[in-house]
Protein backbone atom coordinates (compact mmCIF):
# COMPACT_ATOMS: atom_id res chain seq x y z
CA UNK A 1 0.00 0.00 0.00
CA UNK A 2 1.07 3.33 -0.85
CA UNK A 3 0.03 6.75 1.09
CA UNK A 4 -0.63 9.26 -1.32
CA UNK A 5 0.06 13.59 -0.64
CA UNK A 6 -1.50 15.57 -3.44
CA UNK A 7 -0.80 19.62 -3.12
CA UNK A 8 -2.90 21.53 -5.09
CA UNK A 9 -1.60 25.32 -5.95
CA UNK A 10 -4.01 27.87 -7.62
CA UNK A 11 -1.89 28.72 -11.03
CA UNK A 12 0.06 32.13 -10.74
CA UNK A 13 -1.50 33.86 -13.84
CA UNK A 14 -5.01 33.31 -11.75
CA UNK A 15 -5.95 35.53 -8.60
CA UNK A 16 -6.15 34.24 -5.24
CA UNK A 17 -9.29 36.23 -3.30
CA UNK A 18 -7.80 34.30 -0.37
CA UNK A 19 -4.31 34.72 -0.32
CA UNK A 20 -4.66 38.72 -0.90
CA UNK A 21 -6.79 38.44 2.20
CA UNK A 22 -4.54 36.79 4.49
CA UNK A 23 -1.77 38.66 3.32
CA UNK A 24 -3.32 41.76 4.52
CA UNK A 25 -3.58 40.48 7.74
CA UNK A 26 -0.28 39.74 7.62
CA UNK A 27 0.65 43.26 7.00
CA UNK A 28 -1.37 44.14 9.86
CA UNK A 29 0.46 41.63 12.27
CA UNK A 30 3.85 43.53 11.41
CA UNK A 31 5.08 40.82 9.00
CA UNK A 32 6.17 42.97 6.23
CA UNK A 33 8.72 41.23 4.28
CA UNK A 34 5.79 38.48 3.84
CA UNK A 35 4.25 38.50 -0.30
CA UNK A 36 2.63 36.57 -2.61
CA UNK A 37 0.61 34.79 0.04
CA UNK A 38 -1.67 31.84 -1.98
CA UNK A 39 -3.63 29.31 -0.35
CA UNK A 40 -3.93 25.82 -2.03
CA UNK A 41 -5.34 22.33 -0.87
CA UNK A 42 -3.40 19.41 0.73
CA UNK A 43 -5.14 15.84 0.05
CA UNK A 44 -3.65 12.74 1.47
CA UNK A 45 -4.95 9.50 0.87
CA UNK A 46 -4.28 5.58 0.83
CA UNK A 47 -3.58 3.84 -2.45
CA UNK A 48 -4.33 0.11 -2.34
CA UNK A 49 -1.55 -1.52 -4.44
CA UNK A 50 1.85 -2.75 -4.03
CA UNK A 51 2.72 -1.78 -7.53
CA UNK A 52 4.17 1.37 -7.57
CA UNK A 53 3.48 2.64 -11.28
CA UNK A 54 -0.20 1.64 -10.93
CA UNK A 55 -0.13 3.68 -7.36
CA UNK A 56 1.30 6.47 -9.35
CA UNK A 57 -0.72 6.35 -12.31
CA UNK A 58 -4.33 6.21 -10.24
CA UNK A 59 -3.03 9.24 -7.68
CA UNK A 60 -1.89 11.36 -11.19
CA UNK A 61 -5.70 10.56 -12.88
CA UNK A 62 -7.35 11.36 -9.89
CA UNK A 63 -5.71 14.74 -9.19
CA UNK A 64 -6.45 15.07 -12.96
CA UNK A 65 -10.27 14.26 -12.94
CA UNK A 66 -11.45 15.62 -9.58
CA UNK A 67 -8.62 17.17 -6.99
CA UNK A 68 -7.59 20.17 -9.51
CA UNK A 69 -9.30 21.76 -12.02
CA UNK A 70 -6.55 22.72 -14.82
CA UNK A 71 -8.52 25.96 -15.78
CA UNK A 72 -7.12 27.24 -12.69
CA UNK A 73 -4.86 24.47 -11.04
CA UNK A 74 -1.00 23.01 -10.93
CA UNK A 75 -1.16 19.65 -8.75
CA UNK A 76 2.17 17.87 -7.34
CA UNK A 77 2.25 14.93 -5.80
CA UNK A 78 4.36 12.66 -3.84
CA UNK A 79 3.71 8.65 -2.73
CA UNK A 80 5.20 6.66 0.05
CA UNK A 81 5.15 2.82 0.52
CA UNK A 82 3.56 2.24 4.09
CA UNK B 1 -50.84 20.34 -27.76
CA UNK B 2 -47.94 18.83 -25.10
CA UNK B 3 -46.47 21.41 -22.72
CA UNK B 4 -42.62 21.77 -22.71
CA UNK B 5 -41.35 19.90 -19.86
CA UNK B 6 -38.32 21.07 -17.63
CA UNK B 7 -36.45 18.61 -16.04
CA UNK B 8 -34.89 19.86 -12.76
CA UNK B 9 -31.96 18.15 -11.43
CA UNK B 10 -31.55 17.92 -7.43
CA UNK B 11 -28.29 17.09 -6.09
CA UNK B 12 -27.24 16.69 -2.58
CA UNK B 13 -27.43 19.92 -1.37
CA UNK B 14 -29.18 21.71 -4.24
CA UNK B 15 -31.80 24.65 -2.67
CA UNK B 16 -33.35 26.22 -5.93
CA UNK B 17 -34.94 23.34 -7.54
CA UNK B 18 -38.26 23.88 -5.38
CA UNK B 19 -38.22 27.29 -6.72
CA UNK B 20 -37.34 26.38 -10.16
CA UNK B 21 -39.94 23.83 -9.85
CA UNK B 22 -42.58 26.48 -9.03
CA UNK B 23 -41.76 28.89 -11.45
CA UNK B 24 -41.85 26.85 -14.50
CA UNK B 25 -45.13 24.76 -13.35
CA UNK B 26 -47.10 26.72 -11.06
CA UNK B 27 -46.26 30.19 -12.27
CA UNK B 28 -45.41 29.86 -16.09
CA UNK B 29 -47.81 26.94 -16.31
CA UNK B 30 -45.51 24.60 -18.05
CA UNK B 31 -44.85 20.51 -17.10
CA UNK B 32 -41.97 20.24 -15.27
CA UNK B 33 -40.38 17.01 -12.81
CA UNK B 34 -38.01 16.97 -10.48
CA UNK B 35 -34.89 14.41 -11.46
CA UNK B 36 -32.76 12.72 -8.91
CA UNK B 37 -28.99 13.13 -9.38
CA UNK B 38 -28.74 9.12 -8.82
CA UNK B 39 -31.25 8.52 -11.36
CA UNK B 40 -30.14 7.81 -15.40
CA UNK B 41 -33.72 9.04 -16.81
CA UNK B 42 -34.30 12.62 -18.03
CA UNK B 43 -37.57 11.27 -18.36
CA UNK B 44 -38.47 13.03 -21.76
CA UNK B 45 -37.51 16.27 -20.72
CA UNK B 46 -37.07 19.45 -23.04
CA UNK B 47 -35.13 21.94 -21.25
CA UNK B 48 -32.85 20.29 -18.14
CA UNK B 49 -32.23 23.13 -15.36
CA UNK B 50 -29.55 22.47 -13.32
CA UNK B 51 -30.90 24.68 -10.10
CA UNK B 52 -28.84 26.99 -7.85
CA UNK B 53 -27.51 25.50 -4.50
CA UNK B 54 -24.58 23.87 -2.56
CA UNK B 55 -24.21 20.64 -4.43
CA UNK B 56 -21.68 17.87 -2.26
CA UNK B 57 -21.77 20.91 0.24
CA UNK B 58 -19.43 22.83 -2.63
CA UNK B 59 -16.29 20.48 -1.34
CA UNK B 60 -13.38 20.78 -3.26
CA UNK B 61 -14.63 22.92 -5.55
CA UNK B 62 -18.21 24.42 -6.75
CA UNK B 63 -19.68 21.88 -8.65
CA UNK B 64 -16.48 19.44 -8.98
CA UNK B 65 -18.26 16.68 -6.98
CA UNK B 66 -22.28 16.82 -8.46
CA UNK B 67 -20.20 16.88 -12.23
CA UNK B 68 -19.80 13.17 -11.52
CA UNK B 69 -23.34 12.25 -9.96
CA UNK B 70 -25.01 9.41 -12.57
CA UNK B 71 -27.30 11.65 -13.97
CA UNK B 72 -24.45 13.80 -15.45
CA UNK B 73 -24.50 11.43 -17.86
CA UNK B 74 -26.94 11.44 -19.23
CA UNK B 75 -27.50 15.12 -19.18
CA UNK B 76 -23.84 15.67 -21.09
CA UNK B 77 -25.27 13.12 -23.48
CA UNK B 78 -28.48 15.46 -23.84
CA UNK B 79 -26.43 18.63 -24.41
CA UNK B 80 -23.78 16.89 -26.69
CA UNK B 81 -26.83 15.88 -28.70
CA UNK B 82 -28.30 19.38 -28.92
CA UNK B 83 -30.71 19.29 -26.13
CA UNK B 84 -31.51 22.23 -23.83
CA UNK B 85 -29.89 22.59 -20.37
CA UNK B 86 -30.27 25.85 -18.49
CA UNK B 87 -27.32 26.20 -15.49
CA UNK B 88 -27.78 28.07 -12.76
CA UNK B 89 -25.66 29.85 -10.07
CA UNK B 90 -24.10 26.36 -8.80
CA UNK B 91 -25.82 24.82 -12.44
CA UNK B 92 -23.64 27.31 -13.94
CA UNK B 93 -20.82 26.06 -11.84
CA UNK B 94 -21.55 22.56 -13.00
CA UNK B 95 -21.48 23.24 -16.35
CA UNK B 96 -18.00 24.78 -16.02
CA UNK B 97 -16.94 21.79 -14.05
CA UNK B 98 -18.08 19.58 -16.58
CA UNK B 99 -16.76 20.89 -19.68
CA UNK B 100 -20.10 21.96 -21.34
CA UNK B 101 -19.11 25.92 -21.27
CA UNK B 102 -16.10 26.98 -20.81
CA UNK B 103 -13.66 28.39 -17.63
CA UNK B 104 -14.32 28.22 -14.26
CA UNK B 105 -15.79 30.06 -11.46
CA UNK B 106 -13.57 31.17 -8.06
CA UNK B 107 -14.32 33.56 -4.91
CA UNK B 108 -16.06 36.55 -5.35
CA UNK B 109 -13.17 39.49 -5.58
CA UNK B 110 -14.53 41.15 -2.09
CA UNK B 111 -14.66 37.28 -0.49
CA UNK B 112 -18.22 38.05 0.49
CA UNK B 113 -21.41 36.31 -0.23
CA UNK B 114 -23.07 38.90 -2.47
CA UNK B 115 -27.22 38.63 -1.91
CA UNK B 116 -29.22 41.37 -3.62
CA UNK B 117 -30.58 42.43 -6.87
CA UNK B 118 -28.26 43.33 -9.99
CA UNK B 119 -28.85 44.84 -13.58
CA UNK B 120 -28.07 42.18 -16.55
CA UNK B 121 -27.53 43.92 -19.43
CA UNK B 122 -28.39 41.62 -22.46
CA UNK B 123 -25.84 41.00 -24.79
CA UNK B 124 -26.88 38.73 -27.12
CA UNK B 125 -30.31 39.28 -27.82
CA UNK B 126 -30.20 36.14 -30.66
CA UNK B 127 -30.35 33.15 -28.25
CA UNK B 128 -32.65 31.53 -27.64
CA UNK B 129 -32.91 32.25 -23.80
CA UNK B 130 -33.32 35.72 -24.88
CA UNK B 131 -34.43 36.62 -28.19
CA UNK B 132 -38.04 37.28 -27.30
CA UNK B 133 -37.54 39.54 -24.82
CA UNK B 134 -38.09 43.08 -25.67
CA UNK B 135 -36.07 44.81 -23.13
CA UNK B 136 -32.39 45.35 -23.06
CA UNK B 137 -31.56 45.37 -19.35
CA UNK B 138 -33.44 43.42 -16.78
CA UNK B 139 -33.57 42.86 -13.08
CA UNK B 140 -32.81 39.86 -11.60
CA UNK B 141 -30.87 38.73 -7.95
CA UNK B 142 -28.11 37.16 -7.68
CA UNK B 143 -26.67 34.84 -4.52
CA UNK B 144 -23.42 33.53 -4.45
CA UNK B 145 -19.98 33.69 -3.10
CA UNK B 146 -18.05 31.60 -5.93
CA UNK B 147 -19.26 33.70 -8.77
CA UNK B 148 -16.29 35.32 -10.20
CA UNK B 149 -15.80 34.10 -13.88
CA UNK B 150 -12.34 33.14 -14.55
CA UNK B 151 -10.96 32.09 -18.20
CA UNK B 152 -7.85 33.29 -20.36
CA UNK B 153 -7.38 35.72 -22.65
CA UNK B 154 -7.84 33.13 -25.37
CA UNK B 155 -11.29 31.76 -24.53
CA UNK B 156 -12.60 35.37 -23.87
CA UNK B 157 -11.78 36.66 -27.26
CA UNK B 158 -13.50 33.35 -28.78
CA UNK B 159 -16.74 33.84 -26.63
CA UNK B 160 -16.83 37.68 -27.21
CA UNK B 161 -15.96 36.53 -31.40
CA UNK B 162 -18.87 33.82 -30.99
CA UNK B 163 -21.11 35.90 -29.04
CA UNK B 164 -21.80 33.42 -26.54
CA UNK B 165 -21.91 36.41 -23.80
CA UNK B 166 -25.87 36.58 -22.99
CA UNK B 167 -26.12 38.45 -19.75
CA UNK B 168 -22.98 41.25 -18.43
CA UNK B 169 -23.62 43.07 -14.95
CA UNK B 170 -24.19 46.70 -15.61
CA UNK B 171 -25.45 49.65 -14.03
CA UNK B 172 -29.88 50.52 -14.37
CA UNK B 173 -29.04 52.16 -17.34
CA UNK B 174 -26.89 49.80 -18.82
CA UNK B 175 -23.27 51.18 -18.03
CA UNK B 176 -20.99 48.23 -18.02
CA UNK B 177 -18.13 48.73 -15.68
CA UNK B 178 -16.15 47.82 -12.35
CA UNK B 179 -18.95 49.14 -10.44
CA UNK B 180 -21.33 47.22 -11.27
CA UNK B 181 -19.93 44.22 -11.49
CA UNK B 182 -20.50 42.34 -8.01
CA UNK B 183 -17.79 39.36 -7.85
CA UNK B 184 -15.30 40.36 -10.46
CA UNK B 185 -16.06 38.53 -13.05
CA UNK B 186 -14.14 38.67 -16.13
CA UNK B 187 -15.41 41.50 -18.68
CA UNK B 188 -18.32 41.47 -16.22
CA UNK B 189 -19.89 37.67 -17.24
CA UNK B 190 -23.29 36.97 -15.98
CA UNK B 191 -24.09 34.25 -18.73
CA UNK B 192 -22.73 32.78 -21.36
CA UNK B 193 -23.84 30.12 -23.82
CA UNK B 194 -21.93 27.37 -26.07
CA UNK B 195 -21.73 28.18 -29.52
CA UNK B 196 -24.73 26.21 -30.74
CA UNK B 197 -26.89 28.46 -28.83
CA UNK B 198 -28.41 25.52 -26.57
CA UNK B 199 -26.63 25.55 -23.14
CA UNK B 200 -26.75 28.69 -21.01
CA UNK B 201 -24.73 29.03 -17.43
CA UNK B 202 -25.85 32.31 -15.43
CA UNK B 203 -25.13 33.04 -11.69
CA UNK B 204 -28.32 35.46 -11.27
CA UNK B 205 -31.40 33.67 -10.43
CA UNK B 206 -34.15 33.92 -12.69
CA UNK B 207 -36.12 31.17 -11.25
CA UNK B 208 -36.34 33.76 -7.77
CA UNK B 209 -37.77 36.59 -10.07
CA UNK B 210 -41.08 35.05 -12.03
CA UNK B 211 -43.86 35.32 -9.22
CA UNK B 212 -45.64 38.69 -9.88
CA UNK B 213 -46.38 38.64 -6.02
CA UNK B 214 -42.63 39.17 -5.28
CA UNK B 215 -42.43 42.14 -6.96
CA UNK B 216 -40.08 41.10 -10.28
CA UNK B 217 -40.86 39.33 -13.21
CA UNK B 218 -38.20 39.51 -14.97
CA UNK B 219 -36.66 36.10 -14.89
CA UNK B 220 -40.03 34.66 -16.07
CA UNK B 221 -39.09 36.06 -19.74
CA UNK B 222 -35.50 33.74 -20.03
CA UNK B 223 -37.87 30.71 -19.79
CA UNK B 224 -40.88 31.96 -21.80
CA UNK B 225 -38.35 32.86 -24.81
CA UNK B 226 -36.93 29.09 -24.38
CA UNK B 227 -40.26 27.31 -24.67
CA UNK B 228 -41.30 30.05 -27.50
CA UNK B 229 -38.20 28.85 -29.44
CA UNK B 230 -39.00 25.43 -28.67
CA UNK B 231 -42.59 25.79 -29.87
CA UNK B 232 -41.66 27.75 -33.07
CA UNK B 233 -39.10 24.60 -34.33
Amino acid sequence: MFKATVIVKRRKSILDPQGKAVEQGAKMLGFNNVSETRIGKYIEFFVNTDDKSEAENEVKEYSEKLLSNPIMEDFEFTIEKV
Amino acid sequence: MMKTKFGIVVFPGSNCDHDAYYSVKKVLGYDAEFLWHKERDLKNSKVIILPGGFSYGDYLRTGSIARFSPIMDEVIRFAKNGGIVIGICNGFQILLEAGLLPGVMIQNKSLKFVCKDVTLKIENRNSIFTNTIEKDLLNVPVAHGDGNYFADEETLSSLRENEQIVFRYSSQDGVISDEFNPNGSALNIAGIMNKENTILGMMPHPERCCDPILGKTDGSLIFKSVVNNILNQ
